[in-house]
């Protein structure tokens, strides 16, 4: 009943298919960057169409918290400041005025406090108070200048970084948070001061901070670098 | 339509002769295999991107009845080798796979073909009929069109799946832009339950769906290839 060229065009098509799936294939060097390509073209409709920069994610009571969230790091043990009295936040790159931001310094800014909820690129979620200073607070403080387009936000645990567009880091739930469920940060959380934005995927909020950089051209990222998406908002 | 009136099961003799009548439209055909394919691609590298977290619920639970929670599926059958890899296969054949579903149902509007795949309220009466056919309570083959009332009901019903995947695909991808849209699906978590459940629908279905075509009308199988049907039940509507 079935003709036999018919067979095998079917059977070539199934047969591609479960091979590229037997060999756990990310690609290889042909398809890989096209999907790359494509990452890329995600990137711009999540940021140019989908993204609202005044949207707000939901806030929780604080009885709603998760009990035990997660934590990870990629230095091999918990990144730790050896004097961290001596901590600052350096502000520069594209600015008029560079800044060192102790905390003490960042505490006397205007504080936002939120309880959000957190979505990891893995699946899972988990629900958190953070406080600290909206980043925004920041880039009024440094005056900015107008070819600033980008930050990167670099930190000690090992050579972990990431790159915002401005409109995110500007949006008012983007803080630098110094606080987390009413005590200070946790070291396992990023302590002294790490990045928060319930409106982005958890690797896109950069732990153990040690400076942010306005810049005009777009910067990397530890997990973007390796193949994660860019713009990572949700 | 007499000739329709045939109990296909029992019918023992070798099938007449006929014209073959063009069945499918090549849209149809080409968006019917591209969907065999990507659905597979779709698949796999879901499945690669659900062993990053393979449970559903809020960290610490509780956690969402699943059969496999915590299952790490075959590397035969995940796409992407990590989690990255299949997250960029996932957000790369969604593009082609909503495209191809437009293609499908703009071609189905166009042409009317919707017609005789919608499954309405008419269809009720007929597709009790068929299942009484099928569970042996009625002798012969009720009379049918292209597609009888049943056929139509799982047409309709694949299709809504489909709408439904991407739904909670879009609940999950952007879960603060589109608030309102994971709210509806109950949250999050409860937004990739369904999105995962989908998958074991589409695989059923499939598995049903190619049983059927060859237990009961093999013609159509040549039919999806070629445009030519040349079987049972070559009338339309």
């Amino acid at each position: 009943m079935i003709d036999r060229r018919a067979f095998f065009r079917l059977a070539a098509g199934a047969g591609t298919a479960s091979l590229a799936a037997a060999c756990k294939w990310d690609g290889g060097e042909v398809v890989k960057p096209r999907l790359l390509d494509i990452g890329r073209l995600n990137d711009w409709v999540s940021e140019k169409v989908l993204y609202s920069p005044s949207r707000l994610a939901r806030e929780y009571a604080t009885t709603e918290r998760t009990a035990r969230v997660p934590t990870y790091f990629i230095s091999r043990t918990l990144p730790m400041l050896k004097d961290p009295a001596a901590w600052r936040l350096r502000v520069d790159g594209l600015v008029r005025q560079p800044l060192d931001l102790s905390i003490d310094d960042l505490m006397h800014m205007p504080r936002t406090t939120h309880t959000v909820k957190h979505h990891c690129v893995e699946g899972w979620t988990a629900i958190s108070t953070w406080s600290g200073v909206p980043v925004s607070a920041v880039a009024e403080r440094c005056e900015l200048l107008p070819a600033a387009r980008f930050i990167h936000f670099k930190s000690f645990d090992a050579d972990y970084s990431n790159g915002w567009d401005l409109a995110s880091a500007m949006h008012p739930q983007t803080i630098l948070a110094y606080g987390m469920n009413d005590n200070p940060l946790p070291a396992a959380h990023g302590a002294p001061l790490r990045l928060y934005a319930p409106t982005k995927l958890g690797y896109k909020m950069t732990k153990y901070l040690v400076s942010m950089t306005f810049t005009d051209k777009r910067p990397g990222g530890f997990w973007e670098d390796q193949g994660y998406p860019w713009f990572a908002g949700i | 339509m007499a000739e329709n009136i045939l109990h296909i099961m029992s019918d023992a003799s070798p099938t007449p002769v006929r014209p073959p009548v063009k069945r499918h439209h090549w849209i149809v055909r080409f968006t019917h295999w591209a969907t065999f394919v990507l659905l597979i691609g779709m698949v796999t590298s879901g499945l690669q991107i659900y062993g990053a977290y393979a449970k559903f619920g809020e960290r610490g639970g509780p956690y969402f009845v699943n059969p496999f929670q915590d299952t790490e599926f075959p590397g035969a059958v995940r796409l992407g080798g990590w989690l990255a890899g299949a997250l960029n296969w996932h957000f790369a054949l969604m593009w082609a796979l909503v495209g191809v579903g437009l293609l499908y149902l703009c071609y189905m509007m166009a042409s009317s073909e919707w017609r005789s795949l919608l499954f309405r309220r008419r269809d009720v009466r007929g597709a009790i009929q068929m299942q009484q056919y099928y569970l042996r309570l009625r002798k012969d083959h009720p009379p049918q069109g292209k597609h009888n009332p049943l056929q139509k009901l799982a047409y309709t019903f694949i299709v809504l799946l489909g709408v439904l995947s991407v739904l909670t695909g879009v609940a999950i991808y952007k879960p603060v832009q589109f608030s309102w849209l994971t709210a509806l699906f109950g949250g999050f978590q409860a937004a990739r339950y369904w999105h995962f459940w989908a998958v074991w629908i589409f695989v059923g279905f499939t598995v049903a769906h190619v049983v059927l075509v060859f237990a009961v009308d093999p013609p159509s199988f040549k039919a999806m290839i070629t445009g030519w049907y040349r079987g049972r039940f070559p009338s339309h509507d």
